[in-house]
């Protein structure tokens, strides 16, 4: 199996980049700057509709909106493709391309797989000052929902009353 | 990062509050968190069906919400209606009628099922308007989500996240594994 590299550390600044999420727009990390990020990498659109971590993330959103934190998918797949899979299921975040070159922002975090031709499945969050403080890496096929992408947000959001649960 | 993989656990164990049925103590307690209006969720009432057959009085089997209303827009709703279903002790026979009718989950659908269990339709009606139910369908959701569901249905057996194929046998044979480890 292709595995080439570790995921981007825990304690590195998160590579920038600036990528498409519609056609039309683009968006920098670096703009947003100032909130926690959580960047979420998983392999195509169009996967399976029930075993869909995405959806797990949308219906997520108010949490994620405690804590400030803006959450945004990644694949290899063209803006227009985002779009439409976007519309289809009701997503609410941003759906970043990564797709000229392709793959390039999967290959600077570490997860790219050369053999599929995709990203692995591999959450990312990123504190205000754009450091990376958690990562996750799922094996093929197995997907690893959002639990720890909010432990690592209460994490970081330290002792500010993020235990209570909405 | 790399190295084993373990999978996940459930962060809130099965009590008094979840919806089971089976032996309260026996060596394996399953629990689907699941979906009414998930398609591959209704596929497996069948063989959910016979596991609970086979394994007998060896297991437990605990059912929580997990909706996901972006695929599944009367998924929550349904779940509210099972709720309230379950207030006046028709769970089971409610969480039967929706996988059977997933593709009819409107409100009037649900109450119409309500009145058909023989149950009181109006004390449904009202739950489902005033959303009476939806905290305890978000605490399910949000346990899952905590305990590593990424979608449904997703299973545990004995507290331990099921991650094999979704056949009778396989499952079958990890419920039997876990019953020997059990005893």
């Amino acid at each position: 199996m292709s595995d080439p590299q570790d995921p981007f550390p825990p304690g590195a600044a998160a590579p920038d980049f600036t990528l498409r999420t519609t056609p039309d727009q683009s968006i920098s990390l670096s703009e947003l700057r100032g909130n926690p990020v959580v960047l979420v990498f998983y392999p195509a659109d169009w996967s399976p509709v029930c075993n869909d971590e995405l959806a797990v993330f949308n219906q997520l959103l108010p949490e994620f909106a405690r804590f400030g934190a803006q959450i945004l998918g990644i694949s290899v797949d063209g803006a227009w493709c985002h779009n439409a899979f976007a519309d289809a299921r009701g997503l609410q975040f941003s759906l970043l391309a990564d797709f000229e070159p392709k793959g390039e922002v999967a290959r600077r975090y570490g997860v790219y797989r050369d053999t599929d031709g995709t990203s692995e499945r591999s959450s990312f969050v990123i504190d205000p000052e754009g450091i990376i403080t958690w990562n996750e890496r799922s094996p093929v096929g197995i997907n690893p929902g959002a639990g720890g992408v909010l432990r690592a947000l209460e994490a970081m959001a330290g002792d500010q009353e993020a235990e209570t649960e909405g | 990062m790399s190295g084993s993989y373990t999978p996940p656990t459930l962060t809130i164990p099965p009590g008094p509050d979840d919806w089971s049925v089976g032996p309260e103590v026996g060596p394996v307690t399953f629990v689907e968190y699941g979906d009414f209006e998930c398609p591959h969720c209704a596929a497996m009432e069948p063989i959910l069906h016979e596991l609970r057959l086979r394994a007998g009085s060896e297991m437990r089997f605990v059912y929580r919400h997990f909706p996901l209303t972006s695929s599944h827009p009367h998924a929550a709703i349904a779940a509210e209606a099972a709720e309230a279903a379950g207030a006046q002790g028709a769970f089971w026979p409610m969480h039967d009628i929706l996988f059977a009718n997933q593709q009819a989950l409107a409100e009037r659908d649900l109450i119409g099922y309500a009145a058909a269990l023989g149950i009181d339709a109006d004390a449904v009606a009202a739950a489902l308007v005033d959303h009476a139910y939806e905290p305890n369908v978000r605490e399910d959701f949000m346990s899952g989500v905590r305990s590593g569901v990424s979608g449904t249905p997703t299973f545990f057996i004995n507290g331990v996240r099921y991650d094999g194929d979704y056949e009778l046998d396989a499952i079958a044979r990890a419920v039997q594994k876990a019953a020997r480890l059990a005893h």
